[in-house]
């Protein structure tokens, strides 16, 4: 295409839209293009091929352990490599580092703001990244001594223009990739906070991300309220997949172990399968009798279990291969906000707005 | 004046989505048949070392209570 010369008094009109016309073509051409080569290679479904496969016996999971002392919703948690320590957030400002086994708290840190929306645990398990309504995500370097004001070393990190959905450090502690309601994703130098690299692509607010398993690369996958997850390069930049099946908000987006694949979660009521290389969705997880959003999302060691928390207050396990829901669990009085799988698979952690957290084996 | 800039911000943001979809159809595709083997194939791979799945007893599951229960 020939760059644009300013258009002359007469053709003022003219041009512009006449370029506005043949790009509008040429991208509906794109669209049925891609729709028709996605097409040709779905040959089949996950869950036909899955046939042969070995149904999944009983479940039985319970709450294990009981985390209380937040003081309002729990909006978000993650693990620590440890494999016992957990961090989560909360609608009352407060992040509470939690010895899980014991369910002892061994840091509390009060935010400056209210709605506490994301945390993470850093690799090395020295620090936690926390943000929400402050637009910011700021790392809080975790001290041996209790006693210590850990709101004194904090240190700002990300800055966006609305809130942070979520935030997660990259496979050290030097890096953070964050989300925000401003539409946008972006990866940060913790030390200096400089940003590194923008990610520009959704037409609303972003609510969620993951980055793919590190055997596969420098990739992330994001959802958002326009109802897309995109994959994204880490390094240029670009948006290198999209997918758009859900009717409603992502809320919660997880990579399949191998990262071959990823889970999302939406307002839907259903949880989906995107296959990477098959460029498609290849299972939908849903029933007619649940029509309450899944707010998160997360697979079992192996992948073949996928539990998601729901805002109805419950758990439901999925078999990911067969498509069928084994198992529901109840113990929540209210939503189910967040949903990780310990480090080692050997539980999983649920956050509620009844203001616990449950650890489930 | 503001028509012309309006016009130049919509063909902008149209040039932007042709070439991410310009992107997107050109990437390379396998069948579903062929993923769906491939996801089959990690999930048994991996089912055993899955915690979860196989339902680890009280002695390996740091979550689950050793300790016998006493009615007081």
């Amino acid at each position: 295409m020939r760059s644009p010369r300013v258009p002359e008094m007469a053709t003022q009109e003219v041009q512009p839209n006449e370029t506005l016309t043949h790009l509008k073509t040429e991208s509906d051409t794109l669209k049925t293009k891609l729709e028709e080569e996605r097409a040709k290679l779905h040959d089949v479904e996950l869950h036909q091929v899955a046939e042969k496969v070995d149904g999944l016996g009983q479940f039985i999971m319970k709450t294990r352990r009981t985390l209380k002392g937040h003081g309002n919703k729990v909006l978000c948690m993650d693990w620590c490599k440890d494999k016992r320590r957990i961090v989560s957030s909360s609608q009352d400002g407060k992040v509470i580092v939690w010895d899980a086994f014991t369910t002892n708290k061994e840091h509390a840190v009060t935010m400056p703001c209210t709605w506490v929306m994301a945390c993470a645990y850093a690799p090395s398990g020295c620090a936690v990244a926390c943000g929400g309504l402050d637009n910011k995500c700021s790392v809080y370097p975790l001290s041996l001594d209790k006693n210590e004001n850990l709101a004194a070393k904090k240190k700002s990190v990300a800055m966006h223009t609305n809130y942070l959905s979520a935030c997660s450090f990259t496979n050290s502690d030097m890096q953070i990739l964050t989300s925000s309601g401003d539409g946008t994703c972006a990866l940060w130098d913790v030390e200096s906070g400089q940003l590194l690299q923008s990610f520009h692509g959704h037409a609303a607010d972003v609510l969620c991300l993951d980055l793919a398993p590190s055997e596969t690369g420098n990739t992330f996958v994001s959802g958002g309220c326009d109802k897309k997850a995109n994959v994204w390069d880490m390094r240029s930049g670009q948006c290198i997949q999209s997918f758009e099946t859900h009717e409603s908000d992502i809320n919660s987006v997880r990579y399949y172990p191998s990262g071959d694949a990823f889970a999302s979660g939406s307002d839907d009521a259903t949880c989906r399968l995107y296959d990477l290389r098959a460029d498609r969705e290849v299972a939908i997880y849903s029933k007619e009798s649940i029509i309450f959003g899944v707010s998160s999302v997360d697979f079992s060691l192996s992948g073949r279990l996928l539990f998601g928390g729901y805002n109805d207050y419950t758990i439901n396990v999925w078999d990911v291969l067969k498509g069928t829901r084994v198992s529901i669990l109840f113990g929540h009085e209210n939503r189910v906000s967040t949903l990780r799988v310990s480090p080692d698979g050997t539980a999983f952690c649920t956050g509620s707005w009844d203001h616990t957290l449950r650890v489930w084996a | 004046m503001p028509s012309k800039m309006h016009n130049a911000g919509r063909v902008a943001h149209a040039r932007r989505m042709v070439q991410q979809l310009r992107i997107e159809a050109s990437i390379e595709r396998i069948k579903v048949s062929k993923a769906s083997s491939d996801l089959m194939r990690y999930c048994g791979e991996h089912a055993k070392s899955d915690p979860l799945l196989m339902g680890l007893g009280a002695s390996e599951n740091p979550f689950k209570d050793k300790k016998p229960c006493t009615v007081l």
